[in-house]
């Protein structure tokens, strides 16, 4: 179990680059400053892309989690 | 997309080439950049125009030059050839089968996800002309037709372009 209180969780499994980060980006649309995503992926690519992608849009990124080759990244909306 | 991020980095992309692994690529880096919240364009020239020519209508073009080309160089985001091992229309089927395996999106379905992210399509002036093409021949997610002057006046302000 996680730490986080989430708001909203995002299965982007089975995707690869760069669809994680766009449907992270649709998804945080709808959603209020401050709230928290959970991206699922196993997209070894959008473990190192996903933190990147919060940097750079503002977003923060709370931490990450990895069990069984399933990435949970964590994001608070900025 | 989302953030507080103040300061917008554009991004403008030449597609020149009308080749799906070449267009595949530009749209990668369309729609990671619109993720990105970087205002996106994508300026179409010569054979790019094949990856946004709408289907059907084979005969186009005013004189025989130009609807012979057009016969030959049909285009379309489902119609096209890579640029390397083609095999005669072997090698895009393979690479398509391959990539939807990967779950990687077509062609047509970067262009929908692309436009959704607010990616802005021009097609260029001149060489539409040149082939005899309207702007009715070209799908409906494409914004004014521009010429270099205007292309440049957009890539000017952008932190990236890409010619592809």
């Amino acid at each position: 179990m996680t730490q986080y209180a989430i708001d909203k969780s995002l299965d982007a499994r089975g995707l690869c680059c760069p669809m994680p980060s766009v449907k992270t980006a649709l998804a945080l649309e709808g959603m209020k400053t401050g709230q928290v995503i959970e991206v699922l992926t196993d997209d070894p690519v959008s473990k190192k892309d996903l933190p990147v992608w919060a940097r750079s849009t503002g977003n923060h990124l709370l931490g990450i989690e990895e069990t069984d080759n399933i990435v949970r990244i964590y994001l608070r909306k900025g | 997309m989302s953030g507080n991020v103040s300061k917008k980095e554009p991004v403008t992309i030449v597609l020149f080439s009308g080749e799906l692994d070449k267009a595949i690529a530009a749209f990668v880096v369309a729609t990671a950049a619109a993720s990105m919240d970087m205002p996106v364009s994508i300026f179409f020239t010569f054979w790019g125009l094949n990856v946004i020519k709408k289907d059907g209508g084979l005969i186009k073009g005013r004189n025989w030059m130009q609807k012979m080309l057009n016969v030959m160089n049909r285009g379309h985001a489902r119609r096209l050839a890579i640029s390397k091992m083609n095999m005669m229309g072997m090698g895009p089927a393979m690479l398509k089968t391959m990539m939807s395996q990967k779950c990687v999106p077509s062609l047509p379905e970067f262009i929908k996800t692309a436009h959704a992210l607010g990616v802005k399509f021009y097609p260029c002036e001149m060489s539409m002309s040149v082939m005899g093409l309207g702007k009715a021949d070209f799908v409906d997610e494409c914004e004014d037709v521009i010429g270099a002057v205007t292309y440049l006046s957009i890539a000017k302000g952008s932190n990236v372009n890409l010619f592809i």
